[in-house]
């Protein structure tokens, strides 16, 4: 195998183009969270009943994709997969970039903000967003002691690259078990208390974080005219495939769950057959737009030949992820709180009756400031640290990939 | 030397008190805040505790003297605890509501106030993530607004839809000092606990002139609220969830 080289991201007009529009997300974002902070959440889409909103779709679906970046280092270093080596340092990096736009949304949305300090030492560890908060904290510490042992140039600490990979792969596990039981622990709703959330949110993180990763590395490689190999990328869109495929059998799963016991039929009934927005975000948006026409353009021939269809399916996977969530959250709140199981309730603070949100701006400026974050982030950090393979041309990361007529360089594939 | 020995004594006391606090406030201030919700409120001015452990206050809702047009009990929390909310309101703070269920399959309906049901093993207080959202050793469940976040996690968690976020600025001239509620945070009946611990009864039970509604100690074999749950049965709404409720109800649908 050639050895890799890295270098820092080129660019000048284009790179400060491209943080001056994301700063400007960003900053608009910032605008939001002031403006909701001043007034209060009544400006926003939320209610006493929908009490987390667009916010929380773009926190819980950045958190959860986080840990699935990570994934190409994990399999790199944990599985000791040649072609996924190079794109360790990148994948560690976004992976920490992904979950501070997570985490910025979410700690934005908190209705005392000003006490993020109280949050970070006050922990009732039977909570298990508690226990969340100890794990995203982690997961930074992990994921940057295994980037710094990736890139240390020390023999005495590049030896323990395995272990390093190792706990951060199971630290991402074992977060992304946190951030599923979050909801799978809901007891008294209808749309969670399910066990089955956990492993569906680890087979939603590998689904939405590998689509993330292939996204931005190809936007970036794309940027800079560096060689990137179909053959790569075509493995890297078969391995999305399978990830997507396995992400749609579990929410099937969960559903069919659902569907099995009477008192959850009602709400099956309303999310799957309602034909509402979370029938339509579900059906549409994650089952087809998120999962068949994905699965289809990952596997399709062109695949081999051409990145559009892995940029398109990879684009179209987080499409759906994000519209997936949104039931989840949205419509698991959306549904009435049973408290008296076949019987219709009404009262004065709208018992018994579906809730309505609709998603303000201030609160989709915030959720997309987040997404932007990230990306600034990853942007930046490979400006400052040398991240980036140099070529991931196919020859150059596995020669079994290698195919001379496959190797070709985004510019020229352009 | 009476006064030395005294003035020996209290400077040994302060120096105990400086320590403890000093440590406490140095290691584990987190704990220390845990502790006093834990042990209820701060001991009371005669040493003894405020909050006494050995009791569980609860209530008794007799749903068959309560009837649909009545509302008196929701009023006068309001007016104890400075709330307000439009009917049908989304983002109003609403402590107790009526609830009315009707039974499709028979026709029958009936009403039924509906707040903090103050269970044993609150689900609001397991996922707070800060322990704001706190149980007294005496069966009530309430917010500690010091701590207070304002993720929502409780009501996410809470199977009676007890509990409100304040969305907006209380006005000033509606603000209780016991029961505050700051923007951003999350509010919730907390069985009119200022009045408890002077020994009154919650303001919605001394409202309720039909006498539906009773108040008092579970764990007293005498108390009159032990005495009628061990005559009639009752029940408590969501039981199968087992939280072991503090609001008992004579009837439900």
């Amino acid at each position: 195998m050639k050895r890799i080289h890295y270098s820092l991201l080129e660019g000048r007009a284009g790179y400060y183009a491209a943080l001056l529009v994301l700063g400007a997300i960003i900053g608009t974002g910032l605008l939001a969270f002031w403006y909701m902070e001043h007034y209060g959440h009544i400006v926003t889409g939320m209610t006493n009943q929908i009490v987390w909103g667009m916010p929380h779709v773009f926190a819980v679906f950045l958190i959860v994709a986080a840990s699935g970046v990570l994934n190409v280092a994990s399999i790199g270093s944990v599985f000791d997969r040649k072609a996924y080596k190079p794109l360790s340092r990148l994948s560690a990096v976004m992976a920490a970039a992904v979950l501070a736009g997570g985490l910025m949304i979410l700690v934005l949305d908190l209705g005392r903000p000003d006490r993020l300090i109280v949050a970070m030492t006050y922990y009732n560890f039977k909570s298990i967003f508690a226990w969340n908060m100890i794990l995203y904290n982690g997961f930074f510490a992990v994921v940057l002691l295994y980037l710094f042992v990736q890139m240390s140039r020390s023999f005495a600490v590049q030896k323990y690259k395995k272990h390093a990979g190792m706990a951060a792969f199971l630290w991402r596990l074992i977060l992304t078990t946190g951030t599923g039981s979050i909801f799978g622990w809901l007891v008294a709703r209808q749309g969670y208390d399910l066990a089955v959330f956990a492993p569906m949110f680890i087979a939603m993180s590998f689904s939405f974080g590998l689509a993330i990763f292939l996204l931005l590395m190809m936007a970036l490689y794309r940027a800079v005219g560096r060689p990137l190999g179909h053959g790569l990328v075509n493995r890297l869109g078969r391995l999305l495939g399978v990830f997507v495929a396995v992400a749609a059998y579990f929410v099937a799963v969960a559903h069919l769950t659902n569907l099995y016991a009477p008192e959850h039929q009602a709400y099956e009934k309303f999310i799957l057959a309602g034909g509402n927005i979370y029938t339509w975000l579900l059906w549409g948006g994650f089952g087809l737009i998120g999962t068949a026409l994905p699965l289809f353009l990952l596997f399709s021939n062109a695949a081999r030949r051409s990145f559009a269809p892995v940029a398109w399916a990879s684009l179209l996977v987080i499409l759906g992820g994000l519209a997936l969530m949104y039931v989840i959250i949205i419509g698991g709140q959306a549904f009435p709180l049973v408290m008296f199981p076949g019987k219709e309730v009404s009262s004065g603070f709208v018992d018994g009756v579906i809730n309505s949100y609709t998603p303000s701006l201030p609160e989709i400026a915030l959720g997309l400031a987040g997404a932007a974050l990230a990306v600034a982030i990853t942007v930046f950090a490979a400006r400052v640290l040398p991240i980036l393979p140099r070529s991931l041309a196919d020859d150059d990361v596995d020669p079994h990939l290698a195919r001379a007529a496959d190797v070709v360089e985004l510019k020229k594939a352009a | 030397m009476t006064d030395t020995s005294l003035s020996g004594k209290a400077r040994r006391d302060f120096i105990k008190a400086a320590l403890a606090t000093g440590g406490v406030l140095t290691l584990a201030p987190g704990l220390m805040l845990l502790t006093t919700g834990a042990g209820g409120e701060a001991a009371a001015a005669d040493g003894k505790p405020a909050v006494d452990p050995k009791k569980r206050w609860g209530m008794l809702i007799d749903t068959t003297k309560c009837t649909d047009d009545c509302d008196k009990c929701v009023s006068a929390c309001k007016e104890e605890n400075g709330w307000q909310a439009e009917d049908g309101s989304l983002t109003d703070v609403q402590w107790i509501r009526k609830v009315n269920v009707k039974d499709p399959a028979t026709g029958f309906a009936m009403s039924l106030p509906v707040m903090c049901q103050h269970c044993a093993n609150p689900p609001c207080v397991d996922v707070c993530p800060t322990g704001a959202s706190m149980q007294r050793v005496d069966g009530i469940v309430r917010v500690d607004m010091h701590i207070c976040i304002g993720c929502r996690y409780c009501m996410m968690a809470c199977p009676y839809k007890a509990r409100s976020f304040v969305h907006e600025d209380i006005p000033e001239e509606r603000k209780k000092p016991h029961a505050p509620m700051g923007k951003g945070c999350v509010t919730s009946c907390d069985m009119c606990a200022h009045r408890v611990d002077v020994g009154q009864i919650p303001a919605c039970v001394e409202a309720c002139d039909k006498g539906a509604m009773m108040f008092g100690d579970l764990n007293d074999p005498n108390a009159g609220i032990s005495k009628r749950l061990a005559e009639i049965p009752t029940y408590e709404i969501r039981a199968d969830l087992g939280l072991d409720l503090g609001v008992r109800y004579t009837r439900l649908p």
